[in-house]
């Protein structure tokens, strides 16, 4: 009984800790300014100020309303690329027969060691005028990122767990591969699509330093750049800063708490570290 | 049909098959090829430049030699920031391990509300780091930040914590009347902020890669020990730490390749500051490649990641030959 509650203790303690940002920073974004800046600091606002979040996303210099209309198209865009690119080459990898097929994907494997922080440097230089002229567009920020190998490798993964005898039975019916892809094996591998989509959304809501550099106009920058311009111009209003932050946590964590699952078991399957 | 004519057949039919797979497969390979695999070679040829506001001639290794020159600034530069990103390791890896560790043992045990502790210790990993960096730097605030308030509970004094360059060696050892000397400083207070929110961030990930391979044990095996009279102590000793070595292995290689690489936890927290003792390699190299509106930016940045990747690997195979050995594999 007793190990029973230590454990309970203990497990409470870690989770208080996981969740305590979190409070302290919605908590901090309603409190009025001279109460969040106070020592010792109020566990609970003893007056409710909804206007810091219409102030935060007013405040001088910033654009939320762009910010977050761009992040959402690029993520959208980036999101429904990388499942095309990945349903296409992970069902030809899984269940085509063709010449180099073994070879092809074996360099796939290899280019996973390539570090990011080799390719930052030649990935700006190729955006430059001098060669795609890409840089400070939106094609910058959606195209280098409409296939993953990470999500190549899922697709494949489920796909070879198509069982044979519904590809034969559809070649007898005279369906082809795009056919039988269609209508066969995409229903079949669903959670994988659901965790693809959650995962690259995710990655593109989060995605902070390729726009930081390879954008230099406030229009078309996405929210993670500009919850950090924020902070650098917000000083020490922290009353505000929190509703920033929150601006940018809230949908995720929303969308994290109706499907963590598939967010959970994504990570579990693949070992992805951000 | 005749036989020349069925051949033909069988020909075109194989023609189509291998176009609708390199069909299927043309647009993800050119993708990663053109932005992922061409930057990574073009990286060592960069490196092998004079580079900075533009192309400016071609330069063997000589950025390979003013950065392992040791009499040059660079050289010292590099080595400094290799120290910081070590002491990163060194300040991560290991704690956030061994809470994981424990975390997922106890979860996978069976507690009650086990789905609802997993959602809850996941939920850093998925924020944003920016964002939570942002709470993390009202947290640690010097004045009313409620990390302070909670040592001032305890009876320690306010701490500087993202601003605070002294080294925490010496820091304790100035609380507690002894001196220490400069060369074993220790990391700064601004670098052990930066490592507790990165523990927070990626404790989740790490639990739950454990438990994937907790629930991958037999349960059998469990059953089978404690009829012959094991208890918790040597279940855990002898059957679940061997079973899931690979497990923890691939955790501490993945944990310390991504401590080594992390940069906007650090960019956003500190910006490599204060003096400098916060600058792990990926942001000397950002800050080099910065530079390449004065000079050489790019040429020595490309040289710099080179060298840093090789190390990365390095120590990485170091890893495989210490840790693998004790791996078990069933």
């Amino acid at each position: 009984m007793s190990a029973s509650l230590a454990k309970h203790g203990l497990l409470i303690f870690g989770g208080a800790v996981a969740a305590f940002p979190f409070y302290w920073m919605f908590t901090t974004s309603f409190k009025e300014f001279s109460e969040a800046a106070k020592s010792p600091p109020a566990l609970w606002p003893t007056s409710w100020h909804p206007e810091n979040w219409v102030d935060a996303w007013q405040y001088p210099h910033t654009l939320w309303g762009n910010a977050f209309a761009n992040t959402i198209f690029i993520a959208t865009a980036t999101t429904i690329g990388v499942l095309a690119t990945s349903v296409l080459a992970g069902y030809a990898f899984a269940r085509m027969r063709f010449r180099g097929r073994d070879a092809l994907f074996a360099i796939l494997l290899v280019t996973i060691f390539i570090p990011g922080e080799a390719t930052l440097i030649p990935q700006f230089v190729l955006m430059s005028r001098r060669y795609l002229g890409w840089y400070d567009t939106y094609t910058a920020q959606i195209v280098p990122f409409l296939s993953t190998i990470f999500s190549i490798f899922l697709m494949r993964q489920f796909f070879r767990s198509v069982p044979q005898e519904l590809q034969d039975a559809a070649r007898i019916d005279g369906a082809g591969h795009l056919r039988f892809l269609w209508h066969v094996a995409l229903p079949l591998v669903r959670p994988a699509l659901i965790t693809i989509t959650l995962l690259e959304f995710l990655a593109a809501w989060n995605a902070f330093l390729w726009p930081l550099i390879i954008t230099s106009r406030p229009e078309i920058r996405p929210i993670q750049v500009q919850l950090m311009q924020f902070t650098a111009e917000g000083g020490s209003r922290y009353d505000l800063l929190m509703a920033g932050a929150a601006f940018v946590i809230l949908p995720t964590l929303v969308v994290y708490l109706i499907a963590q699952r598939y967010f959970i078991e994504g990570v579990a399957r693949t070992g992805i570290r951000g | 049909m005749s036989a020349p004519a069925r051949i033909a057949a069988k020909r075109r039919r194989v023609l189509f098959e291998h176009l609708e797979a390199y069909a299927f497969v043309a647009p993800a390979l050119i993708l990663i090829g053109l932005f992922h695999i061409l930057p990574g070679i073009a990286a060592f040829v960069m490196s092998l430049t004079r580079w900075g506001v533009i192309y400016e001639r071609w330069a063997w290794f000589e950025n390979y030699a003013t950065i392992l020159d040791p009499s040059g600034s660079r050289f010292g530069d590099f080595i400094n920031s290799l120290g910081v990103t070590v002491w990163y390791v060194l300040l991560t890896v290991p704690i956030e391990m061994a809470i994981a560790l424990v975390v997922a043992y106890v979860l996978y045990q069976g507690t009650a509300g086990r789905a609802a502790y997993r959602v809850v210790y996941f939920m850093p990993y998925i924020t944003s780091v920016v964002a939570a960096a942002t709470i993390f730097e009202w947290i640690f605030d010097a004045n009313f930040g409620f990390l302070n308030y909670l040592l001032g509970l305890v009876g320690i004094g306010s701490q500087a914590w993202l601003r605070e360059p002294r080294g925490v060696f010496q820091m304790v050892g100035s609380a507690l009347g002894a001196s220490v000397p400069d060369g074993l400083a220790g990391p700064s207070l601004s670098l052990v902020a930066v490592s507790i929110f990165t523990i927070w961030h990626f404790i989740g990930f790490q639990t739950v890669i454990f438990l994937a391979g907790l629930t991958g044990i037999s349960r059998e095996l469990y059953e089978a020990a404690r009829i012959d009279g094991a208890d918790d102590r040597q279940i855990f000793a002898r059957i679940t730490l061997p079973l899931l070595s690979p497990t923890i292995f691939f955790v501490a290689i993945i944990a310390t390749v991504g401590a080594m690489r992390s940069f906007t936890q650090i960019y956003v927290l500190t910006n490599g500051g204060p003096l400098d003792t916060t600058r792990t390699v990926p942001l000397l190299i950002f800050r080099t490649f910065f530079e390449r509106t004065s000079v050489n930016g790019i040429g020595l940045g490309a040289a710099m990641s080179f060298i840093f990747v090789l190390i990365i690997i390095g120590i990485t195979l170091v890893q495989f030959r210490v840790l693998g050995r004790r791996v078990f594999y069933g």
